[in-house]
């Protein structure tokens, strides 16, 4: 009989209900700062891009108002951006067009409800979860509603009525529906280790197990990771909006704080990606190398560290995002598809079957989920590791722009010309 | 695949992504805290220019504060934009003066031709370039405004001394 994962810390067994004025008050109080600290977080954001940007480029960045940091540059762009022109094209279609920033920007700030931020807080009104909803469909629900914002993109693309638009609408629910399967398959390791689906029983059994899941679960964070940006559409994947080819793709058309909708929505999408990543592979809140985080009786204190350590977790990830988007040029089509379906895809699958074997290895063994458990997954994954970054990416995980044609190739392309040739001159006669 | 396109084989072997991905972000994240930026703030903050620069026109004047111009008409003839436009006057002891001494800096191409070919030193081309104005007539600058510029002038060039040391 295969021991079913037994965890050491005490978030798995339920917490004695709040009373429900508790509740609701404790709700509130944290719907109110999450959607601030958020909304606010959104703002710096465009600010810290801007100034990571150039930095990164030897330029000094907005630096005109607010101090040399340019600290109240959100500020004035988003004055600009309320006292610009709405401007409503003849061409539009009106409802759907008026709908599709909306449609955009709130599950952007939905999925924001169900992430853990810090340890639950045992007050004296009893114990406190630092998570807007505790839903016990974890991060399916943030899958599933991340997902939803490729409404918003495709039918601004398709609303504005423009060429450009839809191509970039078309390209973006191409993108997005591809790395969605890789993104969900990468994430059902983590559901197989954890064997719990809530975002706190996953942090749990990377604290119980005294290592993060990126260090056991390499493959499926580096998918993850990749299908993040391309949901997102953050570069190289930001195929959607490419300036060269598409002018600004979908949001052509959308002015003013219609169009500036579409930003923030990106960029709280990227807040809840490095969120995701930071929950599901490098702990969460919990604080690493300790331990009291984990236990009953958990002060202010250490419930306002860990919202620190979880800040500082998903603060690295946003880093990392517009690090990454100064750094690498943007895919072509193919390479973003092919990427998709023929390297995260197929990589994922084999993924999900070499760690269920692997762990139902470990628990035929009698491994308890500890260090050796985490150790032994750890060695594994070196071994992985080593065969994907250093065998598999010789030149296979991105098709190259071109390659030499083999004879059988040449020849294929020389009877499909001798083929049409014959056609072109019959139709020229 | 296009007929005569040369086709280099790729190194396949030593070709990666993740790991030239990892390489660039190194890279960017050196750039990252270079303190050597290469922004120049410019109202507050000014590039330096050359001394030989040539930009919009300056005649100096003697200590009296008359221009130097004596109103040979050398300049205007070598201009090849023809942009320089010189009325001579005579006063009661027969020195030469001008009457009108216009240039329109639109026609002019800051060849410099006019300095070199002044015998009095009067006209010059002048380390300068901000100059807008508000209407095309403020581009023709007149007698009075071309003695009351400030800015210093050009350094001929020098074919002793041909980088300027």
């Amino acid at each position: 009989m295969i021991p079913s994962p037994v965890f050491a810390a005490v978030h798995v067994l339920p917490d004695p209900p709040l009373a429900w004025w508790t509740f609701i008050i404790s709700t509130v109080v944290k719907m109110i700062v999450v959607f601030t600290v958020y909304m606010v977080g959104v703002a710096m954001l465009t600010l810290a891009e801007r100034k990571i940007s150039a930095w990164i480029q030897g330029r000094l960045g907005p630096n005109r108002v607010g101090g040399p940091l340019g600290l109240l540059q959100p500020a004035a762009d988003g004055v600009k951006n309320i006292m610009k022109e709405e401007t409503l094209p003849a061409h539009v279609n009106k409802p759907i067009f008026m709908l599709a920033p909306m449609l955009a920007f709130i599950p952007a700030l939905m999925a924001a409800a169900v992430i853990p931020f810090g340890a639950p807080w045992d007050s004296r009104w009893g114990r406190i979860p630092m998570v807007i909803a505790d839903l016990p469909v974890g991060f399916l629900f943030i899958l599933a509603i991340t997902s939803l914002g490729v409404y918003g993109i495709v039918l601004a693309g398709w609303s504005s009525n423009n060429k450009y638009a839809l191509l970039g609408g078309l390209r973006s629910s191409a993108q997005m529906i591809s790395y969605e399967i890789a993104m969900g398959m990468s994430l059902i390791p983590v559901l197989l280790l954890a064997g719990n689906v809530t975002l706190n029983a996953i942090i749990d059994q990377q604290a119980s197990m005294h290592i993060w899941n990126v260090l056991t679960l390499t493959i499926s964070f580096f998918i993850f990771m990749v299908a993040a940006f391309a949901e997102t559409n953050r570069l190289p994947f930001d195929l959607p909006e490419a300036e060269s080819e598409l002018i600004a793709g979908y949001h052509t058309e959308y002015s003013a704080m219609k169009f500036s909708m579409f930003p923030i929505s990106e960029y709280a999408n990227m807040a809840t990606s490095s969120a995701m990543m930071a929950t599901l592979f490098f702990g969460g809140w919990d604080i690493p190398f300790t331990t009291q985080d984990n236990t009953s009786g958990v002060g202010l204190l250490m419930v306002l560290l860990s919202i620190l350590i979880f800040a500082v977790k998903t603060g690295f990830f946003i880093f990392v995002f517009i690090w990454i988007r100064w750094t690498l040029p943007r895919f072509r089509y193919d390479q973003l598809m092919s990427l998709g379906w023929k390297t995260l895809l197929p990589l994922a699958l084999a993924y999900i079957v070499i760690i269920a074997a692997l762990l139902l290895a470990l628990d035929y063994a009698g491994l308890q989920r500890g260090w050796l458990y985490g150790l032994s997954m750890l060695g594994v994954n070196a071994v992985l590791v080593f065969i994907v970054f250093f065998i598999l990416d010789r030149g296979r995980i991105i098709s190259p722009a071109y390659g030499r044609a083999t004879p059988q190739q040449i020849s294929r392309l020389r009877a499909v010309t001798a083929a049409r040739s014959h056609l072109t001159a019959q139709s020229g006669d | 695949m296009a007929i005569n396109v040369k086709v280099l084989a790729r190194p396949v072997e030593e070709v990666s992504y993740v790991r030239a991905t990892l390489k660039g972000m190194a890279r960017t994240f050196k750039h990252l805290f270079d303190p050597d930026k290469v922004t120049i703030q410019y109202p507050e903050q000014k590039k330096d220019i050359s001394k030989r620069w040539r930009g919009t026109h300056r005649m100096l004047t003697d200590e009296t504060g008359k221009a130097k111009c004596v109103a040979c008409g050398l300049c205007p003839t070598v201009c090849p934009s023809n942009c320089i436009k010189l009325v001579p006057g005579e006063d009661e002891q027969g020195n030469r003066y001008p009457l009108v001494f216009e240039i329109d800096e639109f026609r002019c191409i800051f060849c410099g031709y006019c300095q070199e070919v002044c015998p009095e030193e009067a006209i010059h081309v002048g380390r300068h370039y901000e100059n807008s104005e508000y209407s095309r007539e403020g581009f023709v600058y007149d007698l009075e405004r071309l003695t009351a510029q400030t800015h210093p002038v050009c350094e001929m060039w020098d074919p002793a001394d041909p980088k300027g040391e």
